[in-house]
C-alpha cells in the first residue's frame, strides 16, 4: 500500500476516511443517536451528558423547545406541548381517538392531514418528529467537531406500516438527514446482540416500547440476520400500561373528569408509579390538584392484574409470528428483551414462561436499537469495506387489492422478504372502458373496512377495448425500507396507464417538499446553498463509488467505453467545484448516471455469476 | 430454466433446500441493495430490481405448488393464470366431503386429535398427487406433461385445505 496518496484537484484525498454516520432510535418516548468509534458503537450524549432525549416538543408562539426541558412543561402547557407523536405518525384523527381515547390536544386538519393547533399554529406529527431529529443531528454534529453527517439508519417499530414508515422518512426529510435506510428496531437490536455475541442460531427479539410493540423471530447465520417473521401490535406500548393506571387513579380518587393539564399530571405519576414499582412492591402516589390532595397505594400485585390482558396480548403475537417463521418455541436460542417496557418483572416473567427461557437483558433496552442502527449505519457509509454483515428483512403485513364486495385480495402477503417485486393482472368489466381505479390497502384481514387504507390509484388512458379484453398489469414494488411504489400498464398495446396517486394518510411529496420550503424561510436558511452543498455531497459520493467499482471492474469496458465514462466522471469533478447552482451539479450527476449505466448493469451480472462461483451444477 | 440456472442447481423437482437456503444468502450477498448503499441511484435501483427476482425465485422454488407451475410454464404449459376448472368427479367429491369434514372439526370431542387426523390425510393426498411430478416434469412428453398438469391443479385443492386447516388450528388457539 502506498504511503502517500496523491490526489488530484477536487477528488478527496482519503477515499476510506471514515464518514460519520449515525443510528437513530427515533422513539415514542425517548430517542437516541449513536455512532460507531474506533469498531465500537457508542451513544451520543447532551451537554448534561443524558444519551436519552425525551421524545417531547414544545411550541411557542417564537421558539421551539425540544426535549427534557420541554418535557417538564407538559403539566403547566399541556396543549402546546406535544409528547408521544411518533403514535400519531400516518394515521387519522378517529383512528387516534379510538386507539388513546382522551388526549390533551385540540387536532385539526392541514392541508387534508392531521395536525395539531398549537400557538404556533398547525404542527402536524412529521414536523414535530423532524424537530426531534433536528435536535439529535446537531447534537452529533456537536459531538464531531461540526463533521457533516453523511447519512443516517434511522429505526421504526416492524410492525409500522407503509404510511407510517413514508411519515418518518419524510420527517428525516425535513430535518436534512440522509436517510440511508429505515431498519426495524427488533432487527436492529439483533443486530447489536449478534455482533456482540458472535453467536449463531434462532433468536426472538421482543421490543415493548412505548407505543408500539414489535416481536421478530431471525436467523443469524454467517453475519446474516435473516428475519423469518415479525409480528406486532404498532399502537401498543408503554403508554397503554400508565393509561390502566390512570383510570386506576380516577376510579380511586373517584375523580372522572380530568382537564388537560390534571390529565398530564395523572399521566406523569402513573408513569412514575409504573417505574417505581419494577423496584418496589408498593408505591404510594400522591396527587395534588385543583386544591385536591389524594393518596392511591399501588402494590404490584394490583398493577400486575391490571397489565395482564395487555401482556397476554403480545404473547398471542408472539405465537402468530413463531408460527409463521415456520418454528417450534423450543428451536427459539435467545430471547433478547428490547424497550423500556421491558423491566416491568410481569413483562419479564410472562416471556420468559412462554419462550421456556430466561430471556436476555445484557444490553441496556433503552439503547441497543440505536445501537444496532448505528453499527449498520457504519457499514452502509462504506466504513467498513470488508463487513460481510447483511440484513434480510420483511413485509410486516400484506399488500392487497379492493376487489368486489369491499373484499381485499392479498398480492403480497405477510413475512415476505423484502425487497419484492410482484405483479396482478386485472382486467376492465366494460365495452370500451377507459379508465380504473385502484385501492391499496394493509392488513391481514378479509374486508376492506378491517385493514388499512394506504392510497387510491385512478388508471387512465386505457385503451377502448371489448370488456374482458384490456389486460392490466399492476406492479407492486416494496423496497428494503419496507416502502411501497406501484405502477401499471396495459399490457396488449403497451400503454404505460397514468396513475394518479393519492395518499391515504401521511403528506404527499408536494407537501413536503413545501413544508422544507416553509421550514427554510422560517428559519432564515439560505435555501439555495444548503441544496448546493447537498448536491455537492452527493456529486462526491457518485464519484467516489464509481472510482472504487472502475478501480475493480474496468475489465468489463471497452476502452472507448472506459474513456467516455471517465470524461463524464471528470466533467462532474469539473463542475462540482465550479458550479453556482444545484442544478448544475444535479445535471452533471444525471449524465454520469446514464454513462454509467451500462457498467452498472455489467458489474451486477458478473457479481451475481462471482457469487456461486465454484458451485456450478456438476459439482452439487 | 432461469431460476434453477440462478440458484446453480440441477434442474430437478425434487430439491436440496439446504443448498437453495445457502446459495440464497450468497447471492444476497452480492446484490441486496445495502451492499450497494454508497452507489449511485441507478446501481441502487438495480440492486433493488436483482435482489427483488432472486426473493421471487426463492419463493418459487421453495414451494412445491409454485415450483412445479414453474417448470411447467418453463416448457410452455403456463396454467398459473388459468381459469378453468378441474374435469375430475370423483376427485371433486372427495375435496367436499373434506370440506365437510374440516368444518365439522371445531366440535370434535377431541380437537386437537380430529386436527391430527385430518392433517394425516392432507399429508397422504400431497403425496399420492406430488410423487409422479419429477418424472413428469423431467420427461419431453407432451403427454406427461399435460399428467403434471392435472397433478398441480389437484395439489392446490389440497394446499387450500392445508390453509383452512391452519385458520382453524389458529381460531381454536385463540380464545
Amino acid at each position: 500500500m502506498a504511503l502517500l496518496q496523491i490526489a488530484e484537484p477536487g477528488q478527496s484525498a482519503a477515499p476510506h476516511e471514515h464518514k460519520l454516520a449515525v443510528g437513530i432510535d427515533l422513539g415514542t418516548t425517548n430517542s437516541l443517536v449513536a455512532t460507531v468509534q474506533s469498531g465500537e458503537a457508542r451513544t451520543l450524549t447532551d451537554l448534561a451528558g443524558n444519551a436519552m432525549l425525551p421524545s417531547v416538543v414544545q411550541y411557542q408562539a417564537d421558539s421551539i423547545v425540544v426535549g427534557e426541558q420541554a418535557a417538564a412543561a407538559a403539566t403547566q402547557d399541556p396543549a402546546n406541548t406535544l409528547i408521544s407523536v411518533k403514535r400519531f405518525l400516518g394515521k387519522t384523527q378517529a383512528e387516534i381517538e379510538k386507539s388513546y381515547g382522551q388526549l390533551p390536544y385540540e387536532f385539526c386538519e392541514h392541508d387534508g392531514s392531521l395536525a395539531i393547533s398549537t400557538v404556533a399554529g398547525a404542527i402536524s406529527p412529521v414536523t414535530a418528529s423532524s424537530e426531534i431529529l433536528k435536535t439529535l443531528k446537531q447534537r452529533a454534529e456537536d459531538s464531531f467537531a461540526g463533521q457533516d453527517i453523511m447519512g443516517a439508519v434511522i429505526t421504526v417499530p416492524a410492525y409500522f406500516d407503509d404510511a407510517q414508515r413514508q411519515s418518518t422518512k419524510d420527517a428525516a426529510e425535513l430535518a436534512g438527514i440522509k436517510v440511508l435506510r429505515l431498519l426495524n428496531e427488533p432487527t436492529a437490536a439483533a443486530v447489536a446482540y449478534g455482533l456482540d455475541s458472535g453467536q449463531e442460531g434462532i433468536i426472538a427479539v421482543y421490543d415493548l416500547g412505548g407505543g408500539t410493540f414489535d416481536i421478530s423471530i431471525l436467523r443469524l447465520h454467517q453475519g446474516v440476520f435473516e428475519v423469518l417473521a415479525t409480528g406486532g401490535d404498532s399502537s401498543l406500548g408503554g403508554d397503554d400500561f400508565d393509561s390502566l393506571l390512570v383510570d386506576y387513579f380516577k376510579k380511586q380518587t373517584g375523580v372522572s373528569e380530568l382537564s388537560a393539564s390534571v390529565l398530564r399530571l395523572f399521566i406523569n405519576k402513573a408513569k412514575a408509579c409504573k417505574e417505581a414499582l419494577s423496584q418496589y412492591q408498593t408505591v404510594n402516589v400522591g396527587l395534588e390538584f385543583d386544591g385536591q390532595s389524594h393518596k392511591v397505594e399501588v402494590t404490584r400485585e394490583t398493577f400486575d392484574e391490571l397489565a395482564l390482558s395487555l401482556v397476554k396480548k403480545t404473547l398471542r403475537s408472539c405465537r402468530r409470528a413463531v408460527k409463521d417463521a415456520g418454528i417450534e418455541n423450543e428451536e427459539v436460542l435467545q430471547v433478547v428483551m428490547v424497550g423500556g417496557s421491558t423491566r416491568m418483572p410481569i413483562v419479564r416473567s410472562q416471556v420468559a414462561a412462554f419462550f421456556d427461557k430466561e430471556p436476555l437483558t445484557s444490553i441496556d433496552p433503552d439503547r441497543v436499537v440505536a445501537l444496532g442502527a448505528a453499527l449498520q449505519a457504519d457499514v452502509l457509509v462504506g466504513n467498513k469495506p470488508d463487513s460481510d454483515m447483511l440484513l434480510l428483512d420483511v413485509l410486516p403485513l400484506s399488500l392487497g387489492l379492493e376487489t368486489m364486495g369491499g373484499l381485499v385480495e392479498k398480492i403480497i402477503p405477510r413475512n415476505t422478504t423484502i425487497p419484492v417485486a410482484r405483479a396482478q393482472e386485472f382486467t376492465t368489466f366494460k365495452d370500451g372502458q377507459t379508465a380504473m381505479s385502484l385501492h391499496v390497502l394493509q392488513g391481514e384481514r378479509e374486508l376492506v373496512d378491517d385493514c388499512r387504507s394506504l392510497a387510491k390509484f385512478s388508471l387512465k388512458g386505457i385503451p377502448a377495448m371489448a370488456a374482458g379484453a384490456a389486460h392490466i398489469r399492476v406492479t407492486f414494488k416494496v423496497d428494503a425500507d419496507g416502502l411501497l411504489s406501484v405502477s401499471a400498464m396495459e399490457k396488449s398495446t403497451g400503454v404505460q396507464a397514468e396513475i394518479q396517486v393519492k395518499p391515504s394518510f401521511g403528506l404527499s411529496d408536494d407537501q413536503v417538499a413545501n413544508m422544507l420550503k416553509e421550514s427554510m424561510t422560517n428559519a432564515k436558511d439560505d435555501m439555495q446553498a444548503r441544496m448546493l452543498k447537498e448536491q455537492q455531497v452527493e456529486a462526491l459520493r457518485v464519484v467516489e463509488a464509481l472510482d472504487a467499482s472502475l478501480a475493480t471492474d474496468s475489465a468489463l469496458l471497452d476502452e472507448q467505453e472506459l474513456g467516455a465514462l471517465k470524461a463524464e466522471i471528470a466533467k462532474l469533478v469539473a463542475v462540482r467545484e465550479s458550479a453556482t447552482t444545484p442544478t448544475e451539479i444535479k445535471a452533471a450527476i444525471e449524465a454520469v448516471d446514464n454513462a454509467s449505466s451500462e457498467f452498472a448493469a455489467r458489474r451486477m451480472d458478473a457479481s451475481i455469476k462471482k457469487a456461486l462461483q465454484g458451485q456450478s451444477v456438476d459439482e452439487v | 430454466m432461469r431460476y434453477f440456472e440462478l440458484f446453480a442447481i440441477p434442474v430437478d423437482y425434487n430439491i436440496d433446500l439446504a443448498t437453495i437456503n445457502k446459495h440464497y444468502l450468497e447471492l444476497q450477498r452480492a446484490v441486496h441493495p445495502d451492499r450497494h448503499a454508497s452507489s449511485s441511484s441507478r446501481d441502487k435501483l438495480l440492486a433493488v430490481q436483482s435482489a427483488a427476482e432472486i426473493n421471487d425465485a426463492l419463493q418459487t422454488l421453495k414451494h412445491p405448488v409454485k415450483r412445479a407451475e414453474y417448470m411447467l410454464s418453463e416448457l410452455g404449459v403456463d396454467i398459473r393464470a388459468e381459469q378453468q376448472t378441474l374435469q375430475d368427479p370423483l376427485f371433486l367429491m372427495q375435496q367436499m366431503e373434506l370440506r365437510e369434514e374440516l368444518e365439522e372439526l371445531e366440535n370434535a370431542a377431541d380437537p386437537d386429535a380430529a386436527i391430527a387426523q385430518f392433517e394425516a390425510q392432507i399429508k397422504q393426498l400431497d403425496k399420492q398427487y406430488s410423487s409422479e411430478l419429477a418424472a413428469q416434469l423431467a420427461s419431453s412428453d407432451e403427454q406427461q406433461w399435460q399428467a403434471a398438469a392435472d397433478n398441480i391443479r389437484k395439489l392446490k385443492f389440497v394446499y387450500k385445505l392445508r390453509e383452512e386447516l391452519e385458520r382453524i388450528e389458529d381460531s381454536l388457539f385463540d380464545d
